[in-house]
């Protein structure tokens, strides 16, 4: 079969999933007596034996303090921290390396930028657009800004599908506006948004734009220069990595003239009582030491990812998404919130007169993992009016036969409740 | 699924489908707001509480089975009781739940409440079980919100 065939049909069929799944080992145990169907993958991902291993080993044999040490143990240490530095920068097609910063994770991310960033360039009067299906992570900072400032937070709307209004985001957009928030994949609703035409837009009125890729990372290739995003964050839990690890990139002409963000060790340059100066990024926003196993493992899930191929990964999710949507749409009672033609997968559904909750426990005595609740994104919920949803999130280690399973355990429930 | 059906029972879906005392009660002399964040869980408890005797209940809200269905039973279970014999019931049905209490082998007062010992099988839904329990703690004291994060 030649490489040049990339119908998703046959990526699909050619997605060796034996193989993929035995590189899980967590996937491989019984909840409830039934095999585990993880589908909470939106909440966190699995992590391979592969970060195992390469954490494992930094443990054994590495561990040090980065950045200060002459010894050996130091600098090995210190090789596989920026190491991993430079994977995410490939990664994520950086033009420097100083534009990736290590952070605990894409709610740290995006307070770094809210503290370093927004507290030093947004003031009285100015104005702040998210959009109305944000993560609470991309609310509360910018709401505690408007509130510390006296600046304003505007929201672009979305339709009935779970789209944003981009007509209404070219309203918003004036003077007034020092910086854009948005969410490039959004949680609860699985819609893909189309940020590199909204960072262009942004950008005819100078002003800079935050993508929240917590939910893209994992699932899409994504690249800076091509988006011309000044700030992306993510999380590493969320892409196969252990928790604690994540990344903000910012365009390094803006990190370099931002405040840090905790004062500490590695982040300056010299230190009196009188006067302290910086070190400049990305040392500057890591002030302390960091999360140094976490972080060397994103680096192998990052080797991990390029090693199964991301396109390929990605054209199995697309296809699952396709099939879990037709499955659980058809049963009757069952309504799928988020219908966005381009969306990741990511399937948020209700049933009639049945609490998300009982549906969560009833699927979780089969086995099958999913979240249900209100997703951190209670806008959303109640832009949808509905109290919660539950939320079924895949990645290229699910199947079909696991899809099979929920959509038969979805209509146990509602045989219950009936 | 046999823990599943003890906590699905008939009993606890009907009170699901046809919530008892479901309604805003407008002569109430107390009531307390009741919150569970973390699901989005919410419900207010109204009580017409005289001479510390609970003389009409009623609550409003949304929530899962199991919480509609306790706040349901509770009503039933408090109405006419005295202040006093209402947190009794409170203390008794939270041990049971959080398996403090073997409500076969020990001496209570929960009657038909015990159908909701198959709750503790189920940690993190006990709070979906004492949200209204709780609320109602509140409303006889005073208190306008609790939340049981």
């Amino acid at each position: 079969m030649s490489s040049v065939i990339t119908s998703e049909l046959v990526v699909a069929n050619s997605w060796d999933i034996e193989r993929i799944r035995a590189d899980f080992p967590v996937l491989q145990q019984t909840v409830n007596g039934k095999p585990l169907i993880y589908l909470d993958n939106s909440a966190s991902s699995q992590v391979p034996q592969v970060v195992i291993d390469r954490g494992s080993v930094y443990l054994e044999q590495e561990h040090s303090n980065i950045h200060r040490g002459v010894h050996y143990l130091s600098q090995k240490a210190t090789t596989a921290y920026e190491g991993a530095r430079e994977k995410v920068k490939r990664f994520i097609n950086a033009r420097d390396v100083r534009e990736c910063i290590f952070v605990r994770g894409a709610t740290e991310g995006i307070n770094l930028v809210m503290h370093s960033y927004g507290r030093k360039f947004i003031g009285a009067g100015d104005e702040i657009i998210i959009s109305a299906m944000e993560h609470h992570a991309n609310i509360v900072p910018w709401q505690m800004l408007c509130e510390e400032k006296g600046a304003k937070l505007r929201v672009i709307p979305m339709n009935d599908a779970g789209e944003l209004l981009l007509d209404e985001y070219d309203g918003l957009l004036n003077e007034r506006t020092k910086l854009v928030a948005v969410m490039h994949v959004s949680n609860a609703l699985g819609t893909i948004n189309p940020i590199k035409d909204m960072i262009a837009t942004a950008h005819k009125y100078g002003v800079p734009v935050l993508i929240d890729g917590a939910q893209a990372a994992p699932h899409m290739p994504i690249d800076m220069q091509d988006l011309d995003a000044d700030f992306y964050v993510f999380s590493g839990h969320k892409m196969f990595a252990p928790t604690g690890s994540g990344i903000v990139y910012g365009k390094l002409e803006l990190l370099e003239k931002m405040n840090p963000f905790q004062g500490g060790g590695d982040m300056i340059k010299t230190v009196t009582f009188e006067k302290t100066t910086y070190a400049e990024p990305p040392n500057r926003f890591e002030a302390g030491t960091p999360a140094i196993a976490s972080q060397i493992g994103l680096g192998a899930a990052i080797d991990y990812l390029n090693s199964i191929g991301r396109e390929a990964a990605s054209a199995y999710e697309m296809e699952l998404l396709r099939y879990a949507t037709q499955k659980v749409s058809a049963i009757e009672g069952v309504r799928i919130i988020g219908t966005a033609k381009n969306k990741a997968s990511v399937l948020s559904f209700v049933i009639d007169d049945i609490h998300p909750h009982d549906i969560g426990t009833i699927l979780d005595q089969e086995g099958i993992a999913v979240r249900a609740g209100h997703h951190c994104a209670q806008p959303v919920m109640q832009r949808f009016k509905v109290p919660a949803t539950a939320r079924a999130s895949f990645a290229f280690y699910n199947t079909k036969e696991e899809i099979d399973v929920l959509a038969r355990t979805i209509e146990r429930v509602i045989e219950i409740f009936s | 699924m046999s823990e599943l059906s003890e906590l699905y029972q008939q009993v606890i879906l009907d009170h699901n489908k046809k919530p008892r005392n479901f309604r805003k009660l407008e002569t109430a002399n107390h009531s307390a707001e009741g919150f569970n964040p973390l699901c989005g869980d919410q419900l207010t408890i109204y009580l017409n509480l005289e001479d510390d005797t609970v003389k009409e209940v009623g609550f409003e809200g949304s929530g899962c089975a199991i919480s509609k269905a306790a706040a349901s039973m509770m009503t039933q279970a408090v109405k006419g009781k005295s202040k006093e014999e209402a947190e009794s019931l409170f203390h008794e049905f939270h041990s049971m739940v959080t398996g403090e209490l073997n409500e076969e082998t020990e001496e209570n007062s929960l009657g038909n409440l015990k159908i909701f010992a198959g709750v503790r099988e189920f940690p993190v839904r006990v709070k979906c079980a004492t949200l209204p329990w709780h609320t109602l703690h509140a409303a006889l004291n005073k208190e306008v919100q609790v939340s049981t994060e």
